[in-house]
């Protein structure tokens, strides 16, 4: 009859009776192979990552619309807020999951993730869009900016931002990153909109605090400034 | 709930002739212009075409041009938001940049096309949901039974599937007589709205005419209608986002005090937009009046079969058609 030893964590696990630590010749049983420890796996990985990252680098180039009928490569250019990254980026990929899980600019939210919110609307050359409803593939071409890339190089806000700030618009403040992103835009195209153009302008955000007016008395107190 | 979206090779081909051969090549391929509702699809894991070619680079499906008639051709990739701004749509058809406003929210018009817009499959919660319904190949209706939630549904021409037009644009298109310009194979097919659209009863799995593999290259407005007194209405339960409840689109001319010509058009109450010839052929030569109103409005919904919870759109529909022929008055 088998005796089963007391279960002891620092073994590792394996399927069948706990062996015994001493007793002699019992060799412990490990799912690691090749004595990989924590430290030589993160190294393989780091390494690997440069490798990757480094090739991009080199072997890039801006891929414009092709002229021939093979699918798109995984490798593309993609300026977000003035700075041109490299990166691999597969095909079913939606901007806003590039923006926020491989340049890590989590600033724009997902939301619904299916165009019903507008938290993560960012401007893809001077119009917005919904970054989750667009493939990254798509927006190669266009500069993308995020709400990381409103306030001015000296960390200035934007006169938006500062009105946001003034009016107490932002109540969870989820939202607001698309909403900021939004009236950046309506102000750039029209710089004294009347309430009715920012409603309109602003019908493409949802805000579940319900802070409507405060966002729109805070685009007209914007549009004073700019 | 939304999902990552299932692995597709994506082709972003820069002409007509590549497009073409890239969806010859592949038959289960899947059109991608805005993509504002294709993303949805994939994203719910309802559809899962394994290549998807994105349109939006073709410079020959973009952009609004005069004709020499005086009409307009829009190419399909055009999007919502340039339909609605051009100044040659909003002289000369402005239901037409009225409809493209309506639609969706401004981030979705800067992205979705028109093309996009009157190709859209319908908004039917339960086949969307991925219900095995009729329009999904099963055999039978999850949205016309007694407990189904289908007040969005269908009042006309219901043939088994109960579903609707969920376009505005594409009701806009209609009463303007708007022709549909179809790449199919080698040639180009220049389809008329009637023929555009198909009800359940032609094909019950798709909602236009467009086959794998064809491509809808732009809509041409023909001038006949230009600069005419002119209609659009949508009416939804929000202000954005919404699809229509009921919406009605009319194009007329008036010649000393009487309605010359007329063509009103409803949509989102049968599976393609509903032309109302009874209307038109009521209304064609009477002044527009409280008299005429009245009369508008008891053959306007005519032959109208309502499911369970859309009883409410025979009298919308109703008094959408007199608000129309009211403002003609």
């Amino acid at each position: 009859m088998t005796k089963y030893g007391p279960y002891d964590p620092t073994l590792d696990y394996a399927p069948g009776p706990a062996p015994t630590r001493k007793g002699g010749g019992v060799e412990t049983p490990s799912w690691k192979p090749l004595h990989m420890s924590r430290r030589n796996f993160l190294r393989g990985v780091v390494c690997s990552g440069v490798v990757i990252g480094g090739s991009a680098y080199l072997f890039s180039t801006t891929t414009p619309a092709r002229s021939d009928t093979r699918a798109v490569e995984r490798l593309v250019r993609l300026t977000v807020n003035g700075r041109t990254h490299s990166i691999e980026v597969p095909p079913n990929e939606t901007l806003a999951h590039t923006i926020r899980y491989r340049l890590g600019l989590t600033g724009t939210k997902i939301g619904c993730n299916q165009g019903e919110c507008g938290a993560c609307t960012v401007l893809a050359g001077d119009t917005t869009i919904y970054s989750c409803s667009t493939l990254t593939h798509r927006v190669r071409e266009v500069d993308i900016t995020t709400v990381e890339g409103i306030a001015g190089p000296d960390g200035a806000l934007h006169p938006v931002q500062q009105a946001f700030i003034d009016e107490i618009a932002p109540q969870c403040g989820f939202c607001t990153p698309g909403q900021v992103v939004t009236a950046v835009a309506l102000l750039k195209k029209n710089p004294k909109p009347t309430i009715e153009e920012a409603r309109l302008a602003m019908s493409g955000n949802l805000c579940r605090c319900g802070a409507y007016d405060h966002y729109l008395r805070g685009i007209m107190k914007a549009a004073e400034r700019v | 709930m939304t999902d990552v979206m299932h692995n597709f090779e994506l082709f972003q081909p820069a002409t007509l002739a590549d497009a073409q051969a890239i969806l010859g090549d592949h038959s289960d391929a899947w059109v991608l212009a805005g993509g504002m509702d294709s993303l949805d699809w994939f994203k719910h894991r309802v559809k899962q075409p394994a290549v998807v070619v994105d349109i939006g680079n073709i410079p020959d499906l973009h952009g609004i041009r005069e004709e020499e008639d005086g009409g307009l051709w829009i190419g399909a990739t055009t999007t919502l938001t340039e339909v609605n701004e051009s100044e040659a749509v909003k002289s000369r058809f402005p239901i037409l940049a009225e409809a493209a406003l309506k639609v969706a929210s401004p981030q979705i018009r800067n992205r979705g096309t028109i093309g996009g817009n009157v190709a859209q499959d319908t908004r039917c919660v339960y086949y969307r949901d991925g219900f095995p319904c009729y329009r999904a190949g099963g055999n039978t209706c999850y949205a016309n039974t007694p407990t189904a939630m289908n007040r969005e549904h269908a009042l006309f021409e219901v043939s088994r599937c109960v579903a609707v037009s969920p376009s505005d644009t594409a009701t806009a298109l209609a009463a303007l007589e708007g022709v549909f310009v179809v790449q199919r194979g080698g040639s180009q097919q220049e389809v008329a709205a009637e023929d555009f659209f198909i009800g359940p009863d032609v094909d019950i799995t798709r909602m236009t005419m467009l086959e794998p593999g064809d491509i809808l290259v732009g809509i041409r407005i023909p001038a006949k209608w230009a600069g005419s007194r002119q209609y659009f209405e949508k009416v939804a339960d929000r202000n954005a986002w919404d699809f229509a409840l009921v919406n009605v689109a009319m194009a007329a001319s008036v010649e000393d005090g009487a309605i010359s010509d007329i063509s009103i058009v409803c949509g989102a109450v049968q599976c393609t937009p509903r032309r109302l010839s009874d209307v038109e052929s009521l209304v064609r030569g009477e002044a527009p009046g409280e008299e005429l109103e009245s009369l508008v409005k008891r053959v306007a919904a005519r032959g109208a079969e309502p499911l369970n919870f859309n009883h409410f759109k025979i009298p919308l529909m109703e008094n959408l058609a007199v608000r129309a022929i009211r403002s003609l008055a």
